[in-house]
């Protein structure tokens, strides 16, 4: 087998551990979308978990068009010198050379993500050759267990990024839950089926029926902008949020990311979420779904 | 018996589930009313600086950090080792707690994360370490306990009622350590005595 144009595999031992491992300390908390060093000290200084380094907030790139790709390497440095929190970075889907070009740099956590314009059209980046960990966007359950079988080592529900609008992010969510418990209730007999109608890898087919979730951490993404966002998508299961433009599209950045970082927190208790809900200024505008063409909708890039 | 867990980020649920699997009771602590009762507390991986934002907005820092002071036997993991160990220029957020100095990602980024297998003092057999952005810990004081080394550097320490780990037992299936802060540190009578808020 000629593997000459793939990345190299460098396999280390306990690796998809380690790349699950920091998924799993990221859990809790809020993972903000900057654009340079100066969002970045906010998005620290204000609680946020871990930052997602870009060149163009997702309403900026739904609006401004043209081909959105990785980040610049100077702003991803400035960025990586700035905080002490984990720096994460998108690449267009299935481009594995600017995913390999950001391991190199150091980034913390790659997101091959649909905001950024497709690479390939047929296939994702084989991220088991890595050793930085990826993140991938999901708006069911096959698409969570096919990037998973990749090697993803977290899922994010896909939402509707750049919106301000969390309708999506919700029926993503729902559908991705609804389907894990349907898998549990399912006779062992019939789960090879299921594998091949949901086109997904058996073995972790069978590991979501025996244990209703999935192998990896499960986070939502896509049209946040509010505590009481965050703190719903929490209670419908996903185990952090990420916040794109709804941060730095609002009227108050640093006091919006102060509340959205402690409704994530307290997302049980809606007396908290009121306190976090209190004197933020104005959201982001928002989008109304049915106002964006088919073809403009990011969630339907990667499959 | 009761142990709470910090529960403002990170990994609680899994130390949680370890607890639960030796038969101890795990109890989220978010909310200063949390702290009533507890025979230990573990702090645990995450990210330190939204752990100190979270506790610094409401009054749980400052009932933590009094409790902690008043001998409430205490388990940092990674995060929670940053702040429980002494303050350094990298990790400004220590409450020195522990007479060791703590450099904050001290061994390097995400790809740089390793597993390595730890000897423990007075534990049979290796314990893997798995150590995440782990911070490094350096220049124990006379009064800490060194109880595991990588590479010449403490990665295991105890004082009295504070013990931090720089790595993440409750990321392996290994149940010892949790099993060592229970019983060798919180079987005391020394729970605490929060008021019920």
């Amino acid at each position: 087998m000629n593997d000459k144009t793939l990345p190299k595999p460098e396999p280390v031992k306990d690796s998809f551990l380690l790349k699950v491992g920091l998924a799993e300390m990221l859990k809790g908390g809020v993972i903000m979308d900057v654009t340079n060093a100066e969002q970045a000290r906010i998005a620290e200084d204000t609680g946020g978990v871990a930052v997602m380094a870009l060149e163009r907030v997702p309403s900026d790139i739904r609006k401004d068009g043209g081909v959105a790709r990785m980040s610049s390497i100077k702003v991803l440095e400035e960025i990586m010198h700035t905080v002490s929190i984990p720096v994460m970075a998108k690449v267009r889907i299935g481009h594995f050379m600017e995913a390999e070009i950001l391991q190199e740099l150091g980034v913390d956590f790659i997101d091959e993500s649909e905001v950024l314009t497709p690479a390939d059209e047929s296939n994702h980046v084989y991220k088991h050759d890595f050793r930085v960990p990826f993140v991938c966007g999901c708006t069911c359950l096959d698409e969570a267990l096919r990037r998973i079988g990749e090697g993803a080592a977290m899922i994010r529900t896909k939402g509707e990024a750049g919106t301000g609008n969390v309708v999506e992010a919700v029926r993503h969510m729902r559908q991705v839950q609804s389907e894990m418990r349907n898998l549990t209730l399912m006779r062992k007999d019939e789960l090879m089926a299921e594998a091949k109608r949901m086109g997904a890898p058996y073995e972790i087919v069978l590991k979501v029926a025996e244990t209703g979730k999935l192998p990896v951490p499960n986070f939502a993404a896509g049209g946040l902008a509010t505590p009481a966002d965050a703190a719903m998508m929490m209670r419908l299961g996903a185990e952090t949020v990420f916040v794109g433009s709804g941060i730095f599209k609002s009227s108050d950045p640093a006091n919006r990311a102060r509340a959205i970082v402690h409704a994530t927190t307290h997302y049980q208790d809606a007396a908290e979420v009121l306190t976090a809900s209190r004197d933020l200024g104005d959201a982001m505008p928002g989008l109304e779904i049915a106002q964006i063409p088919e073809e403009e909708m990011l969630q339907n890039r990667g499959w | 018996m009761r142990i709470g867990i910090l529960a403002v980020q990170g990994s609680f649920s899994l130390h949680a589930g370890i607890l639960r699997e030796i038969g101890v009771k795990p109890i989220e602590v978010r909310h200063v009313a949390d702290l009533k009762n507890l025979a230990g507390i573990i702090i645990p991986g995450g990210e330190s600086t939204t752990f100190r934002i979270i506790l610094d907005e409401s009054e749980l820092g400052d009932s933590l950090l009094r409790e902690l002071r008043g001998g409430l036997p205490a388990w940092g993991t990674c995060a929670g080792a940053i702040l429980l160990g002494n303050a350094s220029g990298t990790s400004p957020l220590g409450w020195g707690l522990i007479d060791i100095k703590v450099i904050r990602n001290g061994y390097g980024r995400q790809i740089d994360s390793f597993v390595a297998p730890l000897r423990i003092k007075g534990f049979e057999g290796e314990f893997d370490g798995v150590f995440i952005r782990a911070p490094r810990l350096i220049n124990a004081g006379h009064s800490v306990d060194v109880l595991a080394e990588f590479e010449n550097d403490p990665v295991m320490a105890r004082q009295e009622n504070i013990l931090i780990t720089a790595f993440h037992p409750e990321l392996t299936g290994d149940v010892r350590i949790h099993s060592y802060f229970v019983r060798e540190m919180c079987s005391g009578s020394n729970v605490t005595k929060v008021k019920s808020a």
